[in-house]
């Protein structure tokens, strides 16, 4: 009986099933990766190699020119752009979580005045698209001396009610032993939240942290309009003038692609446990 | 301290009270809440509430960054798009059936590819691991990068799509960018390419926290594969399913990066989305009045649908 369950289990353990499964897998990778090979691959070729025809997956007429013209550029400073979109990302998400968490905390476990309105707000805007805010912020960020600069960029997406109402489900599902325990030793609410709740909330705050990276990482149309200057622009804004000012010149667009891509496909490679642990749980208590 | 140890009293007093302690956390000083809470509703106050209600305002004048005043109007720039004649209205219109095009095309098949993919990554085998970040890649290069890329690889003379098309024996340069039909066919190609990745992560955390008990059971009585996954899978995915579908929808009706980069809206306005019209209108032409009421506009409807989305899958529930 244990063996015809364990048996009929997995039907698809012949060796015929796992080959067929792997090359499946395999051909799904090609194409994922495919695309990045050729991008790395047109950077290093020259202007006529790059749209010779049949194409040359290993560059014939290697040259670095597509990078050297691109770093000669004054408009269009990749690595400035590579590093603002990290500064940016790194301030976004840190005011992510300790806005979100510290807000998170006496909703779950505090009694006070104005508790569930508060928290109505919060989960009232969790429904309404960010589009709604773009004419209005871009007037109020105008207005704060804002334009052109990170802070446009850093401060008014921080607000998550996602962040909020995550972190609060997490809160409250902590035993209330342990705070009463920090209590007794006299700690008050900031130590105890600062030193016991805190640790224990790694999981969902490395969730949060995860989700805000990419969203700060990825995000394309507010950076496009809020930010001039090229030294002041992110990673998208910037690539998406590299179309208009190169052309047909694929050496130095796929090398400003490829300058974005590298370093942050490394990044990933190296968390990427960790990145896609996050986004897993995202769906799974939101 | 001295509230500290009368609530640390009465909450070792009896089992009962002490689950009203548990319940509602040791009192705190009066103004602790609101200190914890300060910071966000700070940044809540001047980015999400002030805006939402600023722009209401907004979208009630004419509202012209080039204008001297800023004349009330009324309701006239929300009426103004249900105008036939107001050419305003035609093209905000165009772009919202762009919007819907694209989320009836790329939905279905972002609901139902990673789901797939999930599935085939969920079972027992060695560099699933591997696999699973492979998959997820694009996802963390941005759209800028994804849109670079692609332009590239699907030009109609020097692209390396059409090139492997016509060893295929296709004698046709295939227009991606630029013709019907195949410029949706680019845009949601490149969004499922660009973004299954991060569905099938969803997925999988879902099926993994399926009972397995149910698939043994299943077993017990002799389902098939097909009915296993009905009876078993499908409804253990239910929640996961109802995120995924409404943060997917959400996400094509927002699309914008796609359609800038690889087509520019083009050929003539057709896959011009309604953000992207609703940006130019707004942010290119300062039109700011008549940028805010359509973003209402497009925001209600999407509640609308969302919480369609939300009964349909709560009515499933009660079957």
């Amino acid at each position: 009986m244990v063996a015809i369950a364990t048996a009929s289990r997995r039907p698809g353990q012949g060796v015929a099933a796992n080959l067929l499964l792997y090359a499946l897998l395999l051909i799904l990778s090609v194409i994922f990766i495919a695309p990045l090979l050729w991008m790395l691959s047109t950077s290093f070729k020259t202007a006529e190699g790059a749209t010779a025809l049949p194409p040359r997956w290993i560059p014939a007429d290697f040259s670095v020119e597509g990078y050297t013209s691109l770093f000669a550029d004054a408009q269009a400073p990749v690595l400035r752009w590579l590093v603002n979109s990290v500064v940016v990302a790194v301030a976004h998400t840190v005011l992510v979580l300790v806005t979100a968490a510290a807000a998170a905390y006496p909703l779950a476990r505090m009694r006070f005045r104005g508790k569930y309105v508060i928290f109505a707000l919060i989960v009232a805007t969790l429904f309404v698209p960010g589009f709604v805010f773009l004419m209005p912020n871009y007037l109020i960020v105008e207005s704060l001396g804002w334009l052109d600069s990170k802070w446009a960029l850093i401060v008014p997406g921080a607000a998550s009610a996602f962040g909020v109402f995550f972190l609060r489900q997490f809160f409250v599902s902590i035993p209330a032993e342990l705070e009463e325990a920090g209590l007794i030793d006299g700690a008050n609410r900031f130590q105890i939240f600062v030193r016991i709740v805190l640790p224990l909330a790694k999981a969902p705050l490395a969730t949060l942290a995860i989700l805000s990276l990419l969203g700060s990482w990825n995000d394309f149309l507010w950076p496009l309009y809020v930010l001039f200057n090229p030294e002041n622009l992110t990673l998208p804004a910037g690539l998406a003038t590299l179309k208009g000012a190169y052309a047909t010149d694929y050496p130095a667009i796929m090398a400003g692609a490829a300058l974005a891509s590298v370093p942050v496909l490394i990044a990933f490679a190296l968390v990427q446990r960790y990145v896609i642990a996050g986004v897993a749980r995202s769906g799974l208590k939101g | 301290m001295a509230t500290d140890t009368l609530v640390d009293r009465r909450s070792r007093r009896a089992p009962g009270a002490a689950s009203v302690a548990r319940r509602t956390g040791v009192r705190p000083g009066r103004l602790t809440p609101y200190l914890f809470l300060a910071p966000f509703l700070l940044v809540f106050g001047v980015f999400v509430l002030a805006p939402a209600v600023y722009g209401l305002w907004i979208s009630l004048h004419n509202w012209d960054f080039f204008l001297p005043t800023r004349p009330w109007v009324g309701a006239a720039n929300y009426l103004n798009l249900f105008d036939p004649d107001n050419l305003l209205a035609e093209q905000f219109w165009e772009s919202m059936l762009a919007t819907g095009k694209f989320v009836l095309f790329s939905v279905p098949l972002l609901v139902i590819l990673p789901l797939g993919l999930a599935l085939l990554l969920n079972r027992n085998f060695r560099g699933r691991t591997a696999f699973r970040a492979i998959y997820f890649a694009p996802y963390v290069l941005g759209v800028s990068v994804i849109g670079l890329l692609w332009q590239f690889l699907l030009s109609s003379n020097v692209g390396l799509v059409n090139y492997y098309l016509s060893k295929l024996g296709l004698d046709q340069a295939i227009p991606w960018l630029t013709a019907l039909p195949w410029v949706w066919i680019s845009l949601v190609g490149v969004t499922v390419w660009w973004t299954m990745g991060f569905n099938s992560v969803v997925y999988l955390a879902g099926l993994q926290g399926i009972d397995t008990a149910l698939y043994d059971a299943a077993k017990v009585d002799g389902a098939s594969r097909w009915r296993e996954f009905v009876h078993v899978t499908l409804p253990g995915l239910r929640p996961v399913l109802l995120f995924v579908v409404t943060m997917t929808i959400l996400a094509s009706a927002n699309m914008f990066g796609q359609s800038y980069l690889l087509t520019a809206g083009n050929p003539s306005n057709e896959t011009r989305t309604a953000i992207m019209f609703i940006a130019q209108v707004g942010l290119e032409q300062f039109r700011i009045g008549s940028a805010a009421a359509m973003s209402y506009l497009l925001a209600l409807l999407l509640i609308v649908i969302s919480a369609a989305n939300f009964v349909f899958f709560r009515t499933k529930e009660g079957d």
